[in-house]
């Protein structure tokens, strides 16, 4: 039987108590339990040892050799973050020894680098630029080597190779954490490098443009397409309107960057930033999230009707949420059979860019031609989403036309001369600028299900619930599963972060071993908020602390169901009708055969 | 000034040694890893530094195959990179002047036809198509992947009967193969760059001798209700039948004879697997509440009744039967195939050669076998005659100085031809054939008929242990797929064509180890437990101690040592004598710790479940 809470990451302090390890780290007498790492260790009395290479319960593989220490006693040095402390062990981090073979490893990383920091996009947020500085290497005494590979520049993930350490991180992440495997070792010896399994074009692949290797990677050898200076054409053009929606997530991390601490950095400020880089209006997506909810929601009861009836799935497999679109490519490539089982509901993203250009384009008394429609995510699989051939209005034009990550957002900003310590908080553009506190929490692992919760009760028993009714899915156990009862009505609900605890979860479905009524999965381990197209910190996770900024301002929101969004409502009343009325199915859900990922039904 | 020198080893030439031995050393134990272009690269750049420079071929066409290699790996090169590589070798090969050059074009040669499709991979898709297989080189070396650093570790820690169930996970016979495993895992071993490769075998050995065997038994998961016949009680049977009971089937073993075992038991004698402590592993794997049937025989009919009666069949009957040499005189009394004799000694039948001049014919483990046992059954006189030359014996090294020692007389280069008879009827001699070594044939050299005439070892027993056969004959008559009397499968071990039939082991593989056949054992089980709708997994809850850096330490390998061949050729006790337990500590002390260590530490590490 599968164990439903098995963490993302394994826990490496044993139960029970630990003797302790009294060692000597540069003088200093440390004293710590065993198994502890020598790099842990010295952290603890306040040094600390350089690494590259090295993520925690991820990536302990001791490659970059950075972080070797001199031990006495032993003639070869140590790699700190693998190796464990012993009693009395005699530590020397900073000896001569030490210093020259992490320079000479750095300098020897640095010859198959292109160490042109100027026009890379990860100066400044380096760990090998800091690491290179700090040991103050400012002469490169080996010839320089580098890859000189191609790519295909029109999709979301760009490698260059030319900047890869085969720090093995991307690798990592992709095989663990995701349970994809698209990175692998192409060659081996003084040729290994890091590139698609087999060398296949990377839009050949089962990359689901989850951005999760970016967020890994210690230097610019991986990030997503900058379509930043699209946004600014559009932006020059005349003719051109150009609003900005700005997801749930995006309010969670988007100082971070900027220097701007986590409570000023509202969306409020965010759209007093927007409006000074040039867009016109300032929307939110957490209104089409709460749109997404009724959608999805009376989807769900159609089909829980239907079940109870002894219609519709006879293999009684749940309905999965659909917003996520790194989700929906992995079931497209890697679990075809679960495709119908998905939500047809487009994502909050689409879901704002039809309604603008419908709906917004009307109230504005324009031509739904002159929009262009930007979204500000923390997601890169969103600009393989917007640019889906299903993804368009009557007329074919995108629903979207660019979707920025956080990280091109915020270079916009600075490319905008904007001076942070100006900007004042804004409220956002009327009548799609407003989202509940069920909406803001689309960002966060088990948000998505917490506020379809909320409104199923509503539309099953007209009646609100306490808006903490239901609160079993939070947290950031990999796989969480609860029973929600909907007065007397009990909903089976399951939720998944991350693909690797995803496809556990499907392999248990499809095995019959669990069985469900309805399944949350975000792709990105903590949910959008630890999204791939969020701000890059070199070794820390920030999921859990951004998402209590989403969890708290749900809990401060005035309007907490997103049935009781007055926008939403506006919507319905003068121009959808009701959810899943014929102009709703035309516009807000989706086909997801419509596109095909490329070894879609090969498997 | 002196007319002559005597030669003196200079500094540099000492240091040359020194890296020669190490370079030496280093490829022995690496031959899983490397990229085959990046290897054949490398051997030709070595190549080239022996080139004294004098012609033309060696000298430019060496370094020039290395430029073309180079754009290979770099992704430079295309299919007429390929002919123009092969036609240098070629020239190499064919026009240079002495060994160094026509040695090297040859190499080149062998590496560029071999690894066509590797050099291919790599023009076509700029990477390595090989699989890289040394994640921990002693795991991928053993076939049953027992996770050996795992256990060495414990042994170091004195955690012997955690040992002994980390081994277990893979391999329900710790005892057997800590005595008469081939060791595999030794042949990669890493250590082997720094000094020699670890003792795997000896600490096996020393693990399970230092604990109880009962101190756990088999944990077994709950009953399935589904019912599984072994039919064959040998390694490949005991292990299937171990891992299935494990998973909660219920499992039956049909054997053909007195006692369980297969081979161990009636084809290797006490004095290498003591029969009692054999038997005593045989009970702990049937303690985990298997069934048997001992004198069970089964012929195709009652194939048909197992597969009725069962949810599945796993047929592991090994390789039983003799093979014959097909001289004159070979049906004379006297002569016996070494596979009846073991037998015999298996059920304590113990053959009378006393004052008895023996023949065995062979060069394997077997020949050794037959020829020690006839030492302990008082034979006055052991020849065993090998028709090549004893380095070309397949017979484990230390069996054949065992032999040596215990006074049997390898006769190499001697081919048989005929066994004379005397009086009635009964063997009186062997005659043979003196050879001479000469050209290779299929890869070795090749021993021809020499120039010296006929002669006759007098004796009054042969034994032929030249190899043996699978009685497959009863499946094949009911359609059982053979191929060289093989028993043919698909990969996961199903006999085409019979829903729910497996097989493997000796049957299937032809004669092979008893590792090879535990992993057949364990694999099928795997396999069956799928085939019946399961997903029931192996795991192991032993906790290792903490890794510890030490860095390069050299310290030589301990043997296991032997008792004295004049004590031991009177019994039929232990001739190998375990580690002592300094010598365990010690011996455990130097494993590289490759799991952690290394590729290991990134791919690999260790497996927990199966």
């Amino acid at each position: 039987m599968v164990e439903p809470n098995n963490p993302t990451v394994s826990d490496n302090t044993e139960s029970g108590a630990l003797n302790m390890v009294k060692l000597t780290i540069d003088n200093c007498e440390v004293v710590v339990p065993e198994h502890t790492t020598i790099l842990d260790a010295a952290k603890s009395v306040g040094i600390q040892i350089p690494t590259l290479c090295y993520l925690r319960d991820l990536n302990e593989i001791g490659g970059c050799r950075v972080c070797v220490v001199e031990v006495e006693g032993c003639d070869q040095l140590v790699a700190a973050c693998n190796n464990y402390v012993l009693d009395g062990m005699v530590v020397h981090t900073n000896s001569p020894k030490a210093r020259e073979a992490r320079r000479t490893n750095v300098q020897l990383l640095l010859s198959q680098h292109d160490s042109r920091c100027t026009s890379c996009v990860r100066s400044g947020n380096c760990n090998l630029q800091t690491i290179a500085n700090d040991l103050g290497i400012f002469y490169l005494p080996y010839e320089q080597h580098l890859a000189r590979e191609g790519w295909d520049f029109d999709f979301p993930i760009i490698r260059d190779n030319d900047k890869c350490i085969k720090c093995m991180r991307c690798i990592k992440v992709c095989e663990s954490v995701q349970g994809l495997g698209i990175w692998d070792l192409t060659n081996r010896a003084t040729h290994t490098a890091v590139g698609t399994r087999g060398r296949a074009p990377i839009g050949k692949t089962d990359c689901v443009a989850c951005g999760q290797c970016i967020t890994h990677c210690p230097t610019g050898a991986l990030r997503e397409r900058d379509d930043t200076e699209t946004v600014f054409d559009a932006i020059a053009d005349p003719d051109k309107i150009v609003l900005a929606q700005i997801a749930p997530a995006v309010r969670s991390a988007w100082g971070e960057e900027l220097g701007i601490p986590r409570d000023e950095a509202t969306v409020e400020r965010l759209a007093c930033a927007l409006r000074r880089v040039g867009f016109e209006y300032v929307f939110d997506t957490d209104f089409s999230a709460d749109l997404t909810i009724m959608e999805e929601g009376s989807e769900l009861l159609e089909r829980l009707g239907k079940a109870a009836k002894g219609e519709g799935d006879s293999r009684s497999w749940p309905m999965f949420t659909s917003c996520c679109p790194g989700w929906v490519r992995f079931v497209k490539a890697r679990y075809p059979e679960f495709v119908d089982s998905l939500s047809t509901s487009k994502s909050p993203q689409q879901m704002f860019g039809a309604i603008a250009k419908t709906y917004y384009a009307k109230v504005l008394g324009v031509e739904p031609e002159r929009l262009f429609v930007v979204s500000v995510m923390p997601c890169t699989a969103k600009k393989a989403e917007c640019a889906l051939p299903s993804m368009v209005g009557e007329d074919g034009t995108p629903d979207v036309d660019v979707a920025l990550t956080v990280r091109e957002m915020v270079r916009m900003v600075r490319a905008s001369h904007v001076s942070v310590d100006t900007l004042v908080e804004e409220p956002l553009d009327t009548p799609l600028g407003f989202g509940t506190g069920a909406g803001v929490i689309f960002g966060a692992t088990g948000g998505v299900m917490e506020a379809a919760v909320r409104s199923a009760y509503y539309l099953v028993t007209g009646k609100n619930p306490d808006a903490d009714f239901f609160t079993d899915v939070r947290g950031l156990d990999g796989w969480k599963e609860a029973v929600a009862d909907i007065d007397g009505t009990k909903v089976r609900v399951a939720v998944a972060h991350g693909l690797g605890n995803a496809a556990r979860l499907l392999d248990a479905i499809r095995d019959g071993r669990v069985s469900y009524d309805f399944v949350e999965v975000m792709a990105c381990p903590g949910g959008c908020v630890g999204g791939g197209g969020q701000p890059i910190h070199d070794g820390c996770e920030l999921a859990a602390e951004r998402g209590q900024v989403l969890w708290g301002l749900d809990a401060a929101a005035d309007i907490r169901f997103s049935h009781e969004n007055p926008d939403v409502q506006a919507c319905y009343r003068e121009f959808l009708g009701e959810p899943l009325s014929p102009l709703a199915e035309e516009l807000l859900h989706t086909d997801h055969h419509a596109w095909t990922m490329p070894n879609e039904g090969t498997c | 000034m002196a007319r002559l020198h005597v030669m003196e080893r200079s500094h540099a030439q000492a240091v040359m040694d020194d890296l020669h031995d190490a370079l030496g050393r280093r490829l022995a134990v690496s031959s899983l890893a490397p990229c085959p272009v990046e290897f054949t690269a490398a051997l030709v750049n070595l190549c080239s530094t022996q080139s004294c420079g004098k012609c033309t071929p060696c000298r430019v066409g060496l370094s020039a195959l290395s430029d073309l290699l180079a754009d290979v790996l770099e992704g430079r090169a295309d299919e007429s990179t390929l002919n123009l590589i092969e036609r240098t070798a070629r020239t190499i090969y064919l026009s240079s002047d002495c060994a160094i050059g026509y040695e090297a074009g040859a190499m080149a040669l062998t590496a560029i036809r071999g690894f066509r499709d590797d050099f291919e991979h790599h023009i076509r898709e700029h990477s390595c198509g090989f699989d890289r297989e040394a994640r921990v080189p002693c795991v991928s070396g053993c076939p049953a992947h027992v996770d050996i650093p795992g256990y060495i570790s414990l042994v170091e820690a004195g955690r012997y009967a955690d040992a002994v169930k980390v081994i277990r996970k893979n391999n329900p016979l710790p005892l057997v193969c800590g005595l008469v495993c081939e060791h595999p895992c030794e042949m990669h071993c890493r250590r082997g760059m720094v000094d020699d490769p670890m003792n795997i075998l000896a600490l096996k050995r020393f693990a399970v001798e230092h604990s109880d065997l009962n101190d756990h038994k088999p944990s077994v998961a709950d009953n399935t209700g589904k019912r599984i016949a072994v039919i064959g009680g040998g390694p490949a049977g005991l292990s299937c039948a171990y891992y299935l009971a494990v998973m909660g089937h219920k499992v039956t073993i049909f054997e053909q004879r007195h006692h369980l075992g297969g081979m161990l038991r009636y084809g290797i004698p006490s004095y290498r697997l003591p029969r009692e402590r054999l038997q005593a592993e045989i009970d702990w794997i049937l303690s985990a509440g298997i069934d048997v049937e001992l004198d069970h025989s089964v012929n195709g009919e009652e194939l048909a009744r197992l597969r009725d009666e069962f949810d599945a069949v796993y047929l592991a009957i090994g390789a039983h039967s003799d093979k014959k040499l097909g001289l004159p005189g070979e049906e004379a009394p006297g002569v016996e195939s070494a596979v009846k004799m073991l037998r015999a000694i298996g059920d304590d039948e113990l053959p009378d050669l006393s004052g008895q001049r023996v023949c065995v014919i062979g060069g394997g483990n077997v020949a050794m076998d037959v020829a020690r046992s006839a030492v302990r059954c008082g034979a006055e006189k052991v020849s065993i005659v090998y028709r090549r030359r004893i380095c070309d014996m397949t017979a484990q090294d230390a069996e054949i100085a065992g032999a040596q020692a215990e006074g049997c007389e390898v006769l190499e280069l001697t081919a048989p031809l005929a066994i004379e008879t005397g009086e009635e009827g009964r063997v009186s001699g062997l005659r043979v054939q003196p050879q001479i070594i000469g050209e290779p044939r299929r890869g070795r050299p090749a021993p021809r008929a020499a120039a010296t005439p006929e002669r006759v070892i007098p004796c009054e027993r042969v034994f032929v242990a030249i190899g043996q056969d699978i009685d497959s004959k009863p499946f094949e008559e009911m359609g059982v797929a053979c191929k060289w009397g093989c028993i043919v499968t698909d990969s996961d071990g199903a006999v085409p064509n019979f829903d729910g039939l497996f097989s493997g082991g000796d049957c299937q593989t032809g004669p092979a180890t008893v590792i090879r056949a535990i992993n057949a054992g364990r694999v099928a089980s795997a396999n069956i437990d799928r085939y019946l709708g399961f997903d029931n997994k192996i795991k192991l809850d032993v906790e290792l101690p903490t890794v510890q850096f030490k860095g390069k330490h050299e310290c030589g390998r301990c043997e296991l040592g032997e008792r004295e061949a004049g004590e031991r050729i009177h019994d039929w006790n232990l001739v190998e004598q375990g580690l002592t337990e300094e010598e365990a500590r010690q011996e455990a002390s130097r494993c590289l710790r490759c799991d952690h260590f290394g590729f290991g530490a990134f791919r690999g590490g260790r497996n927990l479940e199966w």
